[in-house]
């Protein structure tokens, strides 16, 4: 996938997805002693996916801490951690994984400061790859935003690229809560134009809110991760046709900005959501569900569109998976029928 | 007299052999069988293991050594096509590990229910799936086991149940360890141990590395998972265990891998090539039986190479059809969620794009 150009002309520095990760918990692990990062592989392979590259060598067994292959176990002991004061980033080599350990995030992590009246935060992290890779097949392709995005008590992110990446890093492992930054590992090795204020080691991306990637008039097109690169693209072949999206990157999951997407559909009148998970009670399904219950709906010229994840476990051959995620066509012809074009 | 040897040489020859052999072995006689001694398992909770010597027919050896050739050539050919990219996604190799599946299999019946992780293709192979089928699978073809839509992690076959991609879950371990043993489960729990999880040594990961003790109550046997003959015995002497109703037992092979943790993962940021190769030279499962064999007329080094050829076919032909089997139909991207139910309809990546499902 080619760089994606920022629509301001400056001279600008290239920053993966990936290295800007790990400068976010560099800087984050410089910043504030109390932070660590713990996972498989983490420390002395420098991550499976080398996010954490020479985070080890840097800070040592103290800080980088290279756990056996027990979710359940380690995850468990970084909400300890976080519950005692310590300020831990939990990695899962992917969310799959994060299956195995699901009851420490949710019953032991989300819940407890509302369970105790107040009393007792808990400042975590769960950060790892999430959704389709390529060729994974079913246990390691699945997204778990809907999941997630589902519990009270939780921060769910969902950055798309590089300054988001970072931005939205560091403002979690500075939230005093748990939060889940669901990252894509398709998008680690893809380099994106990293403005100037995103180099500072106090640039943050507020969590809870999305932002406009690109302006428009015709139809607002609301994705998170990976997807939103396909809808600039999507947009982009659309305008050569006269036809311009407005494209929402969500970057949060929950909170929801929909604020955000409201002012948006009552501005363009239509609305198509895209996602890389499964339709049902999915990320789109809670944006329609919420447009209806809002002043947006007044606005609507159309019902709203969800392009998803077919719904199947993801297969293995080539042709089977590349149907089974949503592809830069689909979003086209979503957003043709909902235009009525 | 030379059709008459001819004769003698195929009824020595065996059932196992294949009837296009060229190999006239008629000017010489090899043993029926031959007895080896094995290793001494060490044992936890046990008073006596398996036998430290066993009887290896020519039959059995000429089959254990064909089929340990066959799962490592299937699996260098899969490095092949994975380098080649017709192998996507993960891919984990068992090459250095033959001796694990092929024993395990030699010691108990195909009635038997198998069940691993994700580095699974050399047991699809022993439970009797065909090398085309497994390859097939691994390039996501429709004559793949999984018609294509599972891949490397998950390929099934009778009485296999996979093949599984999540790990990792210890605490489970434990669970069903209390839960095998309380309910005397006829359950062999088998660990292969070869020395890494991914890129972590087992030293950096278990407070114990005495893995053929970590059922507690349940007694295991830690065993040479290079010698396939100790893998054999130790399998028979765990089988017969569990089948006498005495409930649950453990089995440590210690093993090698040649490949890394997967295919990517070069193997050697956490280990030394030094090492690897000291595995490949010394302790090789398939020069070991090869020399066995060979040492103790069971076969000669010909009709081992003969044999080496015929596999290396085997695999190119599967290769073969791998490649050139065509992908599996976009009308069935929606088949199989369910079983036994009616057909249904479904979504596709957007709410005009349907699928028809059926069981």
């Amino acid at each position: 996938m080619a760089a994606v150009s920022g629509l301001v002309r400056r001279p600008l520095q290239q920053m993966t997805v990936r290295d800007a990760i790990n400068q976010g918990m560099d800087e984050e692990l410089e910043r504030d002693e109390k932070v660590f990062l713990l996972g498989e592989e983490v420390a002395q392979y420098d991550g499976a996916y080398k996010v954490s590259r020479g985070l080890w060598k840097k800070y040592g067994d103290k800080r980088i801490i290279d756990t056996p292959i027990s979710e359940m176990g380690f995850a468990g002991i970084a909400v300890g951690a976080a519950m005692a004061g310590l300020r831990p980033i939990c990695e899962f080599m992917t969310f799959n994984f994060s299956m195995q350990a699901i009851d420490q995030v949710i019953n032991s992590a989300a819940k407890t400061y509302y369970m105790s009246g107040g009393l007792q935060p808990v400042p975590i992290v769960f950060r790892g790859p999430n959704g389709a890779s390529a060729g994974v097949a079913a246990q390691h392709s699945q997204c778990f935003a809907a999941w997630y995005g589902h519990c009270p008590g939780l921060k769910v992110v969902s950055p798309w690229n590089s300054e988001d990446a970072k931005g939205l890093i560091k403002s979690a492992i500075r939230d005093n809560n748990p939060v889940v930054v669901l990252e894509n590992e398709l998008m680690y090795g893809v380099p994106f134009e990293f403005p100037a204020e995103a180099q500072s080691k106090d640039f943050l991306v507020p969590i809870g809110k999305a932002k406009v990637e690109r302006q428009g008039t015709h139809i607002t097109v609301v994705s998170h991760s990976r997807p939103v690169g396909h809808c600039l693209e999507a947009a982009t072949v659309l305008s050569k046709e006269g036809i311009e999206c407005e494209v929402i990157n969500m970057r949060t999951i929950r909170p929801m900005d929909i604020d955000t997407i409201e002012a948006s559909v009552m501005k363009t009148n239509h609305l198509i959501t895209v996602e890389g998970g499964w339709p049902q009670f999915g990320v789109g399904a809670e944006i329609c569900a919420r447009i209806m219950e809002g002043p947006a709906f007044n606005f609507l010229d159309a019902p709203a569109v969800r392009v998803t994840g077919a719904d199947v476990p993801m297969p293995y051959a080539k042709i089977l998976e590349d149907n089974s995620v949503p592809q830069v066509k689909d979003i086209i012809f979503a957003i043709k029928k909902t235009l009525n074009i | 007299m030379r059709k008459m040897l001819a004769a003698v040489s195929r009824v020595l020859a065996g059932a196992a052999q294949k009837p296009a052999s060229r190999v006239l072995v008629a000017s010489r006689n090899f043993a029926n069988d031959a007895t080896f001694e094995i290793k001494k398992c060490d044992l936890h909770r046990l008073e006596e293991g398996p036998p430290v010597t066993t009887v290896l027919t020519r039959e059995d050896g000429l089959k254990y050594y064909r089929m340990m050739q066959t799962v490592r050539r299937m699996e260098l050919k899969a490095d092949q096509l994975y380098k080649q990219k017709i192998i996507r996604g993960f891919c984990h190799l068992c090459d250095g590990q033959e001796a694990c599946c092929v024993g395990l299999e030699a010691g108990i019946n195909p009635t038997d229910h198998l069940i691993t992780a994700y580095r699974a293709h050399g047991f699809t192979f022993t439970r009797g799936l065909s090398v085309r089928e497994i390859l097939a699978e691994l390039t996501g073809r429709r004559g793949g086991c999984a018609k294509g839509k599972g891949g490397s992690m998950h390929m099934y076959a009778k009485n296999f149940y996979g093949g599984n991609g999540i790990v990792g879950a210890q605490g489970q371990i434990f669970e069903a360890y209390n839960m095998a043993a309380l309910w005397k489960l006829p359950c062999i729990f088998i660990c292969e141990n070869n020395r890494y999880g991914m890129g972590t040594s087992v030293e950096r990961a278990a407070a114990s590395t005495d893995y053929y003790k970590r059922g507690d109550f349940i007694p295991g046997l830690r065993v040479d998972g290079m010698d396939i003959l100790c893998v054999r015995e130790a399998t028979r002497f765990a089988a017969a265990y569990c089948r006498s109703g005495k409930g649950p037992i453990l089995m440590e092979l210690q093993t090698y891998r040649y490949h890394g943790h997967s295919m990517s993962d070069p193997g050697v940021s956490y280990r030394t090539r030094e090492e690897i190769q000291e595995v490949r030279s010394k302790s090789d499962p398939i020069m070991l039986l090869k020399d066995r064999m060979v040492n103790s007329n069971l076969a000669s080094v010909e009709e081992l190479k003969e044999i080496d050829v015929e596999v290396r076919k085997e695999i190119e032909d599967a290769a073969q059809f791998a490649t050139a089997d065509p992908e599996p139909p976009l009308e069935e991207l929606g088949y199989h969620i369910y079983s036994s139910d009616p057909p249904f309809e479904v979504r596709g990546a957007n709410q005009w794009i349907k699928f028809k499902s059926v069981s």
